[in-house]
């Protein structure tokens, strides 16, 4: 690792005047399990580091109007095991019970994940799903964004020199929907995923029809993303096994999947397509099922 | 750039003068001298390094020691009370929960903080758990055989 100042500021005000201060030669930390990571093989230098680990208010979960609020250093085991998110969001609680390993999920933060925009990993997947938006604070003030625009391309954010993520605002599913995250592992319990896949049905009071379906992938593409060709032959259809079955082939047109260890892209591919025929098929059962 | 950190290292104060960028593992190993925490992988992968931050099992391969300030860590030096091994150490004695012992120090660790959270976990619960700590010796069954031993013996 290269040497670096490192400043623990105890108020978010403080972090961000320390941030503008060094510019691009600043890094934000939290848990560190990405950026000590590539500090230890050598991909990033950065001149100083700014942890974020003592500035209070931004650990928290809390209900707000229809949607659960995770400040960003929430951590991914916190996301877990609250309570709150297991009663009001389960498919969210899942999903970050399938990210990596109990130790890593005691250091991750929910910020710090989606500044790291690694396409890889599984929470963004099923945020994404659900709609959630990312709250940002920087020297300009305040903005808020909706995860499928924060997300530009391999590693890369819409975050600006200077910004941090703070929160993000996670609607809770409407009533009448199901809600469900797949995550293919051919090789170990503790991988990122070869696929990842979030689906939610939500059907009309009817119970027939399906109102909206929201498909999104992780793994096969530079970044999280929604596969909307697919959710539009679904919506306002009656729905059945071979509807769902066709969604999960119409995906395999907006992946873009990289050969390597986890598989080739025509496997990831043809996998991709597997996996959102069956998070579909659970997520429809899921809707179907009367609310407890 | 070094910076006096201080911590509490197994119930003892700690204070410690290192280069910002050390590592929590390398500041235990070669700062305080506590060697039994291994760098398996160096990357929060093998679990070698597995050690308690406030309680809460971390991989200190991927933690700076910075973090560590005003906190409080244990590690396996910590576990043994003088002569006496920890229950969770004499069930992996007893039930043969290791070979080469190289990943030992994490799996031990990493089974002290789920008998801490979990005192009465099932099989299922044993292998979630400890799913990110790897041997390549034993085949796990002995492992979570050990763990079982120590919640039961624990419960006695």
């Amino acid at each position: 690792m290269n040497a670096f100042e490192y400043r623990a500021p105890r108020a978010l005000d403080e972090a961000l005047a320390v941030l503008r201060e060094h510019g691009e030669d600043a890094r934000a930390v939290a848990g560190g399990t990405a950026l000590v990571t590539m500090l230890r093989q050598h991909l990033v230098r950065p001149g100083c580091l700014v942890s974020l680990r003592d500035v209070p208010g931004l650990d928290r979960i809390e209900a707000t109007n229809g949607a659960l609020r995770l400040g960003a250093l929430v951590t991914h085991r916190e996301a877990e095991v609250s309570p709150l998110v297991r009663e009001r969001l389960p498919v969210l609680a899942e999903t970050f019970r399938r990210v990596a390993t109990v130790r890593i999920r005691h250091m991750a933060t929910i910020g710090g994940a989606l500044a790291h925009a690694d396409p890889n990993q599984d929470p963004p997947v099923t945020l994404l799903v659900l709609g959630a938006r990312v709250e940002i604070r920087g020297a300009r003030g305040h903005r808020e964004l909706p995860l499928d625009e924060f997300f530009r391309d391999y590693y890369e954010t819409a975050l600006e020199p200077g910004e941090l993520v703070t929160a993000v605002t996670v609607p809770l599913a409407p009533a009448a929907s199901g809600a469900t995250f797949l995550k293919f592992l051919p090789r170990t319990a503790d991988d990122y995923a070869t696929v990842a896949v979030a689906a939610i049905v939500t059907l009309e009071p009817d119970g027939e029809r399906c109102r909206e379906a929201r498909i999104a992938l992780g793994a096969v593409g530079v970044t999280p993303l929604r596969a909307r060709a697919a959710e539009a032959l679904l919506s306002g259809q009656r729905l059945s096994e071979s509807l769902l079955q066709a969604a999960g082939e119409a995906v395999k047109g907006a992946v873009d999947p990289l050969s390597d260890h986890r598989g080739s892209a025509a496997y990831k591919r043809e996998m991709t397509a597997v996996m959102v025929g069956r998070a579909l098929t659970q997520a429809w059962e899921a809707a179907r099922r009367p609310a407890e | 750039m070094t910076r006096v950190i201080r911590l509490i290292v197994n119930g003892t104060s700690r204070e410690v003068e290192i280069p910002t960028y050390r590592t929590l593992l390398d500041c235990l190993r070669y700062d305080l001298g506590l060697t039994g925490s291994k760098e398996g992988c160096g990357v929060g992968v093998c679990g070698a390094c597995t050690v308690l931050l406030d309680g809460k099992m971390i991989s200190s391969c991927i933690a700076l020691a910075v973090f560590a300030d005003g906190h409080a860590v244990t590690t396996i030096e910590g576990l043994a009370d003088d002569e006496r091994l920890h229950p969770v150490q004499q069930a992996f004695v007893d039930a043969g929960g290791f070979q080469c012992g190289i990943c030992t120090p994490g799996q031990v660790v990493s089974a002290k903080a789920l008998l801490d959270a979990v005192p009465n976990p099932s099989d299922a619960q044993i292998r979630e758990w400890m799913v990110g700590n790897l041997c390549r010796c034993t085949g796990y069954y002995k492992i979570v055989e050990s763990v079982r031993a120590a919640a039961e013996r624990s419960r006695a």
